[in-house]
């Protein structure tokens, strides 16, 4: 066994990988970012090598500097998490180069399953089944359209070395093939510097099993049982499970030979995942499962399959890595109960996922009925370098129904303010009838999106916007309180903050104004002692035995027992409900004033990125919806498109240009 | 500290009997109160909002720091004066906290008679000037004012505490210096103009606020010339080219923001000169003074009562407990403050008296503020006390109360008759502050007594001429002299001619002087140096 490796990766990953690898006696050392050199993965580790600036390619994906940075401390391993390095050939090449381990497969397995339509012909020769498809070198349009016809529509391109839904694109008839083409294209160049392209039948009602194998360096391999990852949005993963619901035991004996056969079949060892889609029986049955592809690599998922089968999948990598047989046979693992996997995001599902960077304020997650697997703390930067999630929910039980109860639940209890989270989302999601139902495929969130997103109609209720005030008039008193501490009148009376007045009700008006809303809310508050009472359009809330503890506040609301979590910072609240987290602005008249007036063409950056496309110049007139400028963040393109007709009066960015949030891009002139 | 034992049962009929009576006193002062908070009515906020402006209540909430007290100044002033509705006198002032200062605001309320000066809101304006130089506080003028009131000239012109006192006072307060800080929020006509000239540091806000010596119309009958309100006296003409304001607003919100900042630049730290503790909530809850106070104004109570729902804890360090028993005098702590407090429990005799100044002797040693709790008809009177020297005893009270010079407060709570009222620092003693009960009368004597005296005066006459009258013709000479009194003696009567400070609700009486004496120490405790004392 090894006595020290190296981590090359960050985040919630970094920090599972360290905290095994020290259960285990193995010392570590972590791999730093000018953008992580405060991150929890940092202070997880016994030591920490800076290896560059934030950006990806100036730090985390520098093989040479991480060899460097292992043989600098004398880590015998590299662990290279998922993403970044983890499936590059080249890099698994420069650790033996090194005489250093890379926990993973064989730079040739590697690169066997990173290009699709190579890793599919060795499938094909190997018996395992493919979708129809075609995944040859000629990339004439033409060709590949003809290609498509023959195959039926729908199909699906995609970049030979693509992976996680990222230069993809589904056409539903042969009318929209050449356009769709030209962009996925375009996308596999910009994602991976390469534009070949594969096609393939789309598979109807499909789902997305996937099955975890493991083979060692003495040419044995087992499987792990099956992933369920079918609850997807535009090819991403959000819920994960296992066992799949529905799978039978010959199914899944079929398919654990067929993935097995697929790690021995290109000499595997480590940790893998063999991707299948699955066709399913309109009672939710699966079916026939075609090859899909291999994902050489630990999964985001793996603690689904840890919940199940009680084993480490970290612990089993450093074994099988440093030579070790596998723990175990495939007839000692076993499958007990059912897990469920959320992946909580710092992204804004009322609008369009787009990633929410921002600093991670407030975090509380609930310990006792869920596994989280993180990589951030309270305080911590998610930043627009990296992938903006913040946590992986997991929960178990007895049986599926079990496992989402507790899933709902947690979820619930899980609080994040600072920035916005799809936590709402997921909760919908794992508490919809049709997820409990077992009846899925990939469609399940397009065809549910009406009841997962949030209703825009609906507005903030009224206990939020009272606890919303409540938090903000106690926020009011102890800021009072701090600064009469300080005064040579430390009790004065004139330090109260109730509004009070001579032979009248001490009562403040808040207005807030919740997200998405064109109005604020006044919310008339009366101060009674202790007690408040709220006022809100007719409704009035009375709370009494108030009580504080962190950002929870817990009262007695018109008699009923009632709970928040309240962030505040500045003039942004977030209040955290069980059900949904309600983002609320006060607007405070003094705090705007003399502020110019928002005027008419403030063009902002919708979130931190960097200008890919500048289509404008100072001076000239442009139309309603006209493009003026493409914003590049997360990976996904924004077009900044004109409110209405005018003309520009200055372009304050180009091309290449690093953005942040709330930044002016260009102003303009209403004519 | 010893606390005091109540004594009251808060369970007995007399309580709940008392209780609704001063419960119906109290609602009717608030049912007043929160109609004088409308202003001019709702025809004339319309008018005022839809010129862009905040209403003057709203002026005030947003200039204070955010949930600042306001303690305000006399809102029953104008009261039944007038035929016109005179809402809180057309001006309203009081204190609150700006940037963590407490300073004096006064605010023109130009829904009330395009907020043009009446006597009384002379009155009311020139005495917020007072507490703001008794006690050291900065001024805000929050400026939207046509000037005089032009029908009422005669009483708001000429003489040594009208208008031009206004002027007097910003001069004479800046050279001591206590900030004068002006924001014009509307018109700023005439004597008005000086306002913000002779302020330290003005706003004005774009649009609505103008400056000048003489209107447009006054300039076209004087000159012939035709020029608009903006360009005659407009915010850009005074903040570009006269230089009369400081600031620039583009509106009301902006130029209470400006007003802030400006306060936050006063360097004026608060200095406290006074030993203060946590303060601690009264062992007996204030709310019970309510049933304390007799509902029949003429049935004795204990005056301990009172106190022991005003103080912190209860708790009553009393002096010469056994000396002088109709004037209780003794140490408390008031919201943390040390306070020396002087109440009435009965008639006041030679003892009571010399109690009373020796006591506050003590205070001004000591640099102790006094609280004085009025409830007096009178000092004693017959042969055996004025042969005992009763008017010299009550001079000496009356010497060291008009001559001290720690900060005195004054609460009426019953009756307020004679020279009592004199002793226990009516208004004509300077207390820095002067408050009244719902329940409260004051008046040179009681009705019943008047009405005696005048009829007795009339029937000794009557009988020199050999005359005489019956009973029935005696009551009616009486009655209207007893309506009189009762009329001219009420709280409601005395606030609106600003006798007092304002009334307020028996339950708080607390938090009134709390805010009043924290108030008063931005101004150092000054030594005292008594008169004579006639022996």
């Amino acid at each position: 066994m090894f006595e020290k490796i190296l981590i090359a990766n960050r985040g919630e990953i970094a920090c599972r990988v360290i905290e095994t690898a020290q259960s285990m006696g193995i010392a570590t050392v972590a791999v730093y970012s000018d953008a992580d050199c405060g991150a929890k993965h940092v202070a997880l580790a016994d030591e920490a090598v800076h290896i560059g600036p934030a950006p990806v390619r100036e730090s985390y994906l520098l093989g040479e500097r991480i060899i460097e940075a292992a043989k600098q401390t004398g880590a015998q391993a590299i662990h290279p998490g998922y993403g970044f390095l983890s499936e590059n050939a080249g890099f698994a090449d420069l650790c033996a180069k090194n005489d250093l381990i890379f926990i993973g497969p064989p730079a040739d397995a590697i690169r066997a399953m990173g290009s699709k339509s190579q890793a599919k012909e060795i499938m094909d020769k190997a018996g395992v089944p493919l979708v129809p498809g075609y995944h040859g070198d000629n990339q004439d349009p033409d060709f590949l359209a003809a290609e498509a016809d023959k195959m039926g529509y729908p199909v699906l391109i995609k970049a030979s070395l693509g992976g996680g839904g990222k230069g993809m694109r589904l056409v539903e008839k042969a009318a929209d093939f050449a356009a769709s083409l030209e962009s996925c294209k375009r996308e596999a160049v910009n994602a991976f510097g390469d534009d070949h392209v594969l096609v393939e039948r789309f598979v109807t009602r499909p789902r997305h099993i996937e099955m975890q194998v493991f083979a060692d360096s003495h040419g044995q391999a087992v499987h792990l049982f099956e992933r369920d990852c079918s609850v997807q949005r535009r090819h991403q993963k959000v819920l994960e499970e296992a066992p799949a619901p529905g799978m039978n035991e010959e199914l899944r004996a079929e398919m654990g030979k067929a993935a097995t056969d697929a790690a021995l079949a290109i000499g595997y060892q480590g940790a893998g995942t063999v991707e299948f889609i699955v066709e399913t029986s309109e009672d939710g049955v699966p079916g026939a499962f075609f090859f899909m592809e291999m994902n050489t690599r630990l999964q985001v998922e793996h603690p689904v399959t840890e919940m199940i089968t009680g084993e480490d999948l970290v612990a089993w990598q450093l074994k099988v890595a440093s030579g070790m047989p596998l723990p175990k046979a495939q007839s000692e693992i076993t499958c007990t109960g059912h897990a469920l996997e959320a992946r909580l995001y710092a992204e804004d599902p009322a609008n369009d996922f787009l990633p929410a960077i921002g600093r991670l304020h407030h975090f509380k997650t609930p310990n006792a009925i869920a596994r989280i697997d993180s990589g951030v703390r309270a305080g911590d930067e998610v930043s627009m370098h990296y992938d903006p999630m913040i946590a992986k929910v997991i929960t178990h039980g007895a049986d599926r129904s079990e496992a989402i109860r507790r899933m709902v639940r947690a979820l619930e209890q899980t609080e994040v303010a600072g920035l916005v989270t799809n936590r709402d989302f997921l909760k919908k999601a794992a508490g919809h009838p049709a997820f409990g139902s077992g009846l899925l495929d990939t469609s399940f969130i397009e065809k549910y999106e009406t009841d997962l997103l949030p209703n825009e109609g609906e507005g903030a209720s009224v206990h939020d916007l009272a606890f919303a005030a409540l938090a903000l008039l106690r926020q009011r008193d102890r800021q009072a309180r701090s600064e009469a501490d300080h005064s040579a009148d430390p009790w004065s009376p004139w330090g109260r903050t109730d509004n009070w007045r001579l032979n009248d009700t001490s009562n403040t008006d808040i207005r807030l104004q919740p997200m998405g809303a064109s109005e604020p809310v006044m919310v008339h508050a009366e101060i009674d002692g202790q007690d408040y009472h709220f006022r809100i359009a007719d409704e009035v809330l009375s709370f009494a035995a108030v009580r504080e503890e962190g950002l929870d506040l817990t009262a007695q609301v018109n008699g009923v027992k009632a709970k928040r979590a309240v962030h505040l910072r500045e003039s942004a609240l977030t209040v955290i409900g069980a059900d949904r987290t309600q983002r609320l602005t006060l607007i405070d008249p003094m705090a705007a004033a003399g502020e110019e007036e928002g005027g008419s063409g403030r063009m902002t950056a919708p979130m931190p990125g960097k200008i890919t496309a500048v289509k404008v110049n100072a001076g000239e007139s442009v139309e309603e919806g006209q493009a003026l400028m493409v914003v590049e963040a997360m990976k996904m393109e924004h077009t900044i498109a004109a409110p209405h007709d005018g003309v520009v009066a200055e372009v304050r960015f180009a091309v290449g240009d690093q953005v942040a949030e709330g930044d002016e891009l260009i102003s303009f002139e209403e004519v | 500290m010893s606390a005091i034992h109540s004594k009251i049962n808060p369970r007995s009929d007399d309580f709940e009997e008392n209780r609704k009576a001063m419960q119906a006193l109290v609602e009717d002062l608030e049912a007043k109160v929160a109609a004088i908070k409308q202003g001019g009515g709702d025809k004339a906020r319309d008018k005022h909002l839809s010129r862009g402006k905040l209403l003057p209540r709203d002026r005030v909430r947003m200039l204070l720091d955010p949930g600042s007290p306001f303690l305000e100044f006399s809102q029953l002033a104008a009261h039944g004066m007038y035929d016109a509705n005179i809402a809180a006198g057309g001006v309203i002032t009081g204190i609150g906290r700006v940037a963590g200062r407490e300073c004096v605001i006064v605010v023109n309320d130009a829904t009330v008679k395009g907020g043009t000066y009446y006597p009384i809101t002379v009155k009311k304006h020139v005495r917020a000037q007072e507490i703001a130089d008794q006690n050291n506080l900065p001024c805000i003028y929050l400026v939207d004012s046509g000037g005089a009131n032009l029908p009422n000239q005669d009483e708001v012109f000429p003489d040594r505490d009208h208008f031009g006192r206004i002027f007097y006072n910003q001069a004479n307060m800046s050279a001591k210096g206590i900030p004068q800080i002006a924001v014009v929020m509307g018109s700023c006509t005439a004597g008005g103009a000086y306002v913000p000239a002779m302020s330290d540091e003005s706003v004005i806000v774009k649009g609505t606020g103008t400056i000048f010596l003489g209107g447009p119309p006054l300039v076209k009958a004087a000159t012939g010339e035709e020029v608009s309100a903006e360009d005659l006296g407009g915010a850009d003409v005074h903040s570009r080219t006269s230089g009369v304001t400081d600031h620039y607003a583009q509106d009301d919100t902006h130029a209470l923001s400006i007003a802030r900042k400006i306060v936050g630049t006063l360097n004026r730290p608060k200095q406290v000169s006074l030993e203060v503790s946590e303060p601690r909530e009264p062992l007996y809850d204030p709310s019970e003074l309510y049933g304390v106070i007799p509902a029949d104004s003429r049935k004795p109570f204990d005056v301990r009562e009172v106190i022991a729902r005003i103080v912190d804890g209860s708790e009553f360090d009393e002096f010469k407990q056994l000396y002088g028993t109709t004037l209780v005098c003794g140490f408390a702590k008031l919201w943390g403050y040390p306070v020396g407090i002087v109440a009435n429990n009965g008639i006041l005799f030679s003892e009571s008296a010399l109690k009373g100044a020796h006591f506050v002797e003590l205070c001004s040693q000591r640099g102790i503020p006094l609280v004085f709790l009025q409830n007096i008809t009178g000092f004693m009177v017959g042969q055996k006390y004025e042969s005992g020297g009763i008017a010299k005893d009550g001079a000496k009270l009356v010497t060291a109360v008009a001559t001290t010079n720690v900060p005195k407060f004054t609460v009426v709570i019953g009756g307020s008759f004679g020279a009592g009222n004199y002793g226990m620092c009516g208004r004509a003693y300077s207390p820095r502050f002067m408050w009244m009960w719902p329940n409260a009368r004051i008046s040179v004597m009681g009705g019943e007594q008047a009405a005696s005296v005048l009829a007795q005066v009339k029937q000794d006459g009557m009988e020199a001429r050999g005359e005489s009258w019956s009973e029935e013709e005696r009551e009616a000479f009486m009655n209207p002299i007893r309506a009189q009194y009762e009329h001219q003696g009420h709280p409601y009567y005395a606030s609106a001619r600003l006798w007092d400070d304002g009334i307020i609700d028996p339950a708080d009486t607390r938090t009134t002087l709390g805010l009043g004496i924290s108030a008063a120490l931005n101004a150092p405790i000054e030594p005292t140096k008594f008169g004579i004392f006639r022996m």
